[in-house]
């Protein structure tokens, strides 16, 4: 339950921590849309130095990055062979049937094994060093200029962070009933697919039971203290924009140009 | 079936930033037939502890001897059944983990989990409903249909029903009303005098009187006392240190000595207080 890289915060203390989560947000999306501008061995270097040089900023132990490429490592792995061999080539080094293997191919794949690896360390970096309520703050301050066109910004924002909140709780929940059939003698992972499957059940019902009920309870705690739509309500976690914010922004943009520079036309 | 832990010790979140301890090499022996009652603060490493009894958590470090099986970190997850059998645990809130459509079916999950036939735990259900205080009627009923306190008594008939030798209770009658607790605490004890090892982890200091022959008291993940529930509740350091608090008799003891009463131990039962101050009024 605990194995889950991507997706998870690790408290700690440094630049990238005190950034502006709404500045973090944006400018990862940034980033993992300029990766696809870079399209030669130099451009992706730079992206690379670039990703290494902010891992060094967050003062982040490096194998937890390494371990944020372990849930996707099959789709990379796929995709790299789908490249390596059907890549189309006028020079093969190796040709048989359909397949084709070329030099060519090894750099296409290279390629998008930088890709992956510049896009999940990147995302990984937002997660490790953004708590989940930042996110959805941020999703909400973003999502604000929606609310001229009536999307209920704060409802969403609501749901996000609820939902969040859960999480955890239900992992613990998950663990608690888990162990509570395995003393009854459950064995998860054991005997055939179906077995296995229906292993399941015992652990589902509770949990559906139980999340309906902390739902209830969440639901009429809310409603006795009074609480009625988002409108007008103030903030409890404050998101303040600073100087190094921005100037994180004008940093990326200076990359953008050298990014540019560097790419092959 | 003795029950022995040799410096065990339990952190977790191992190589992570958050790693905690658990259980700081504990080293104790849970006697075999006895009711062992568990204190200690909340996050103190009861649950932790008692969790290890029967491998759902795995030490560190150390080993824990169950009869004679050990337990130890290589211990495999597989063939685990033969300990869990012997093992019950009524979990915090067991009620969380009825999932089935009627109170007879889920009682028979854990015998036929353990390898008993229908009819074997069928027969068991309609003994541990009665024994948990409810009636055969109830067997036929969806467990979501009951009040709490039934729900409660249904969780606890389906840990019963494997037959164990060791019952682990965690908590087991937080949230319930006064008089369902003394009738479950009266269960488990009458469990005990037919044979059975009860390990109790409490917050509930005269359930710990009154019902248990020995007592550890856990603070950090660190064991910092064992003995006779009447000696321990006597150690003046662990009181001071609020590691410890009194059950309500030594609590008027404490009280009444100050008004010219005098006890050389405090008594830890309301019997044992009124022998004393009988006593002492008679002088």
């Amino acid at each position: 339950m605990d194995k889950i890289i991507l997706g998870r915060y690790l408290p700690g203390d440094s630049l990238l921590y005190h950034l502006d989560p709404r500045g973090k947000f944006l400018l990862t999306f940034y980033f993992v849309g300029i990766v696809f501008l870079a399209n030669n061995g130099a451009s992706y270097a730079f992206l690379l130095a670039f990703v290494i040089f902010a891992v060094y900023l967050s003062k982040i132990n490096f194998g937890f990055f390494i371990k944020g490429l372990r849930p996707v490592f099959w789709l990379i792995l796929f995709t790299v062979a789908l490249q390596l061999l059907f890549t189309p080539s006028n020079n093969p080094i190796w040709h048989w049937g359909i397949f084709t293997f070329s030099k060519d191919g090894l750099v296409i794949a290279g390629y998008i094994f930088m890709r992956f690896v510049l896009i999940i360390f990147i995302s990984t970096l937002l997660t490790l060093t953004t708590t989940p309520i930042e996110i959805s703050d941020s999703i909400e301050s973003i999502l604000k200029p929606l609310k001229k066109v009536n999307f209920p910004v704060t409802q969403v924002a609501l749901m996000l962070s609820i939902a969040l909140r859960f999480v955890p709780l239900l992992v613990d929940e998950t663990t608690k009933i888990m162990d509570a059939q395995r003393a009854r003698g459950v064995d998860f992972g054991e005997g055939g697919l179906i077995k296995r499957i229906k292993s399941f059940v015992p652990i589902l019902i509770p949990l559906f039971v139980s999340s309906f009920s902390i739902a209830y309870d969440l639901a009429i705690a809310m409603e006795s203290r009074g609480y009625k739509d988002g409108e007008g309500r103030s903030k409890y976690r404050v998101l303040k924009w600073e100087k190094r914010d921005t100037l994180t922004i004008l940093f990326m943009l200076g990359l953008t140009v050298i990014l540019l520079f560097l790419r092959s036309y | 079936m003795e029950i022995t832990f040799e410096h065990v010790t339990h952190s977790y979140n191992v190589n992570s930033p958050t790693a905690s301890l658990g259980l700081d090499d504990v080293s104790m022996t849970i006697k075999d037939k006895k009711f062992t009652a568990i204190v200690g603060q909340t996050g103190s490493g009861k649950s932790t502890l008692v969790r290890h009894i029967n491998a759902l958590l795995k030490p560190t470090s150390g080993t824990i001897l169950v009869g004679d099986r050990k337990i130890t970190s290589e211990t495999n997850n597989k063939n685990l059944k033969s300990l869990r059998k012997n093992i019950g645990m009524v979990f915090q809130f067991p009620e969380s983990q009825l999932f089935e459509d009627t109170v007879q079916k889920d009682i028979m999950f854990g015998p036929m989990n353990f390898g008993a036939s229908a009819r074997e735990a069928k027969a068991a259900a309609k003994k541990m409903i009665k024994l948990v205080g409810l009636d055969e009627s109830y067997l036929e009923k969806s467990p979501f249909d009951l009040s709490g306190g039934q729900m409660r008594r249904v969780a606890i008939a389906g840990v019963l029903a494997s037959d164990p030798e060791t019952i682990i209770l965690d908590e087991p009658t937080a949230g319930l009303d006064p008089v369902g607790r003394f009738e479950i605490m009266n269960l488990f004890k009458n469990l005990q005098l037919k044979g059975k090892t009860i390990i109790l982890i409490t917050h509930n200091m005269d359930d710990v009187a009154n019902f248990a022959d020995e007592m550890a008291v856990i603070h950090s993940g660190k064991l910092v006392a064992t003995g006779l529930p009447k000696d321990v509740f006597n150690q003046q350091d662990l009181l001071k240190e609020d590691l410890l608090s009194l059950p309500k008799s030594a609590e008027f003891a404490r009280e009444l000595s100050s008004q010219g009463f005098h006890f050389d131990k405090l008594p830890i039962t309301i019997t044992a207080l009124g022998k004393e101050i009988k006593q002492q009024l008679g002088d």
